[in-house]
């Protein structure tokens, strides 16, 4: 087989995959099926922009579930308001999380390695803690949804294989856009700058606008999942954004294999996998959890990605 | 009378080390000129200074006439100012190809472009194709740079440089660490640039400096202490003391 053709032969079986988990869920627990499923699609989407932050940029963000927890809270508060348009939450929360991006990017942009690792940690942080304290919007608890976002005054995404296919829709779409953008003129600039800066600044690039650019496109795309996450969740609360949150995300990228997009969704779906499977044996899942990302970076470098091989250079 | 790159009066100090102590320098449009001098005499900080990757203390930098000591490496490159480095700087991940294009894209229009695959624009690879031909590399386009040897290296670096079309090049030893027949060959590369473009050679080895430039400065300590033809070079007496008598010894 073709590199090529091995290379697209994960991303293919995987869309196939999720494409058809509506029609299997018809003949078990439907909605408890779909539920898993589009909470998968969501992380996937959330994993795949921290990729392109991660396995792109080389830029290792530990505050990416901020964006979520953005998106989730514009959904939260607004509909909190009485306002549940999905467009005009969906505008909130994309706004946010450019925002957001821009001013965190501006500062966390100027550090490198370790310090943006942590700089990218509290600015979550920060935004953790500013959620706690919103009172009037549950605090620490958090808040109940009345009801899932309207599209234009219809209530279209009640069913849940809507909002599944709503999810995978946009996980797909922000696929094929990362796709390009990756393998664009763009792309090579910030995948160059994670190689070897100071030769990309020898020819004349300032890196430092093409990863603030790459940093609130990530952005946006996971501001999109946290819209989406308050509509599977219905519940929204500052643990949409907690540090542990950030991890999780950085875990599915690593365990899907870095720089391949695709990769960072069948990371999300081992992820959840075995979250489910090892939770029924025991609560204290995360002790096995653990061991075994240690063994996926020792053995496995690349990833589930790289393990069906085809990794794009 | 303007020259490509004139230096006035720079001067930097790495604590109570002057690595640059007043270097006064001007090199002509198309003139190739080497910088020589012992271990420690600030060659390297010269270049890293001229180029942006260091900070002058004092002094000014002029580039056709135009002061460029405030301005940021990547400005510095897009007026015209390229350079390699001593020790070889290119993205190992890339392939041969991409190295070259990437540098053909910075300019090359916007690259906040995010639409279309780059690997397919005529206008990166063929200006990249013509480069390699230029340089023995293009049996070697579609290998990860990083799997070049190193001979093979310096001359992509090389290639690198002169695709984002400079005025100025700046070259930090680029016979560092190669081989003999991997030096006759850059030195041929060189001898070829002659005259296209204006060259700053910073280099040890004494046989191509002589061989290849128009005008020899010699740095010791921070200072220019002398500049002439290499034959006036090789006369001089104070630079025999300095430097030179250091090998005949």
């Amino acid at each position: 087989m073709s590199a090529r053709l091995r290379g697209t032969l994960l991303p293919v079986s995987l869309f196939l995959a999720l494409a058809l988990v509506p029609v299997f869920a018809k003949l078990g627990p439907e909605s408890f099926i779909l539920a898993i499923a589009t909470r998968l699609v969501i992380l996937a989407l959330a994993a795949m922009s921290l990729d392109l932050l991660i396995g792109y940029g080389g830029l290792v963000s530990f505050g990416h579930a901020a964006f979520l927890g953005i998106g989730a809270y514009a959904v939260g508060i607004l509909s909190s308001h009485g306002i549940d348009d999905a467009l005009l939450q969906l505008a909130a929360a994309l706004a946010g999380a450019a925002l957001f991006g821009l001013l965190t990017g501006l500062i966390a942009l100027r550090t490198e390695g370790v310090y943006f690792i942590m700089i990218t940690l509290a600015f979550g942080q920060m935004l953790f803690f500013l959620a706690t304290s919103l009172a009037a919007y549950g605090g620490d608890d958090g808040m109940t949804l009345s009801s899932r976002s309207q599209i234009l005054g219809h209530d279209l995404l009640r069913s849940d294989a809507a909002l599944y296919g709503l999810s995978l829709g946009a996980l797909l779409l922000c696929y094929l856009l990362c796709r390009r953008l990756t393998a664009s003129r763009f792309g090579r600039v910030l995948s160059g700058t994670r190689e070897n800066r100071t030769r990309m600044e020898a020819i004349g690039f300032q890196p430092f606008r093409f990863q603030l650019v790459a940093y609130v496109m990530a952005g946006l795309i996971a501001g999109l999942a946290g819209f989406l996450f308050a509509n599977q969740t219905g519940f929204v609360s500052p643990a949409t954004m907690s540090w542990q949150r950030s991890g999780d995300l950085i875990f599915m990228v690593v365990l899907g294999g870095v720089g391949t997009l695709h990769g960072a969704v069948a990371g999300a779906a081992a992820f959840l996998l075995l979250e489910e499977v090892l939770s029924h044996w025991t609560e204290h899942w995360r002790i096995l959890f653990g061991p075994l990302l240690v063994l996926a970076v020792l053995f496995a470098r690349g990833g589930i990605a790289g393990l069906v091989g085809g990794r794009r250079g | 009378m303007s020259a490509a790159l004139r230096l006035q009066g720079l001067c930097k100090s790495y604590g109570a080390l002057k690595v640059s102590d007043g270097v006064d320098l001007a090199i002509e449009p198309g003139e190739f000129r080497a910088v020589i001098g012992p271990n420690g005499a600030g060659k390297t900080t010269l270049v890293h200074q001229v180029s942006g990757l260091a900070r002058h203390d004092s002094g000014r930098i002029l580039l056709d006439g135009r002061d460029i000591g405030a301005l940021a490496m990547p400005d510095r490159v897009r007026l015209g100012l390229a350079r390699s480095f001593q020790v070889t700087s290119i993205l190992p991940g890339f392939t041969v190809r991409d190295n070259v294009a990437l540098a053909v894209q910075a300019r090359s229009g916007s690259s906040f472009r995010f639409w279309r695959d780059a690997a397919r624009e005529p206008e990166l690879n063929e200006p990249a194709a013509e480069l390699l031909a230029r340089f023995g590399l293009a049996h070697r386009a579609e290998l990860p740079a990083g799997l070049l040897s190193y001979g093979e290296k310096r001359q992509l670096e090389l290639a690198v440089a002169l695709a984002t079309r400079p005025r100025l090049l700046l070259l930090d030893e680029p016979l560092a660490g190669t081989s003999h027949a991997e030096s006759r060959e850059v030195v041929e590369r060189l001898q070829a640039l002659r005259g296209s473009l204006t060259i700053l050679l910073v280099e040890h080895d004494m046989e191509a400096v002589f061989a290849l430039a128009d005008r020899v400065s010699v740095l010791v300590y921070g200072r220019v202490i002398a500049t002439g033809t290499p034959d006036q070079i090789r006369a001089d007496p104070e630079v025999r003391a300095a430097y030179l008598g250091e090998e005949a010894a």
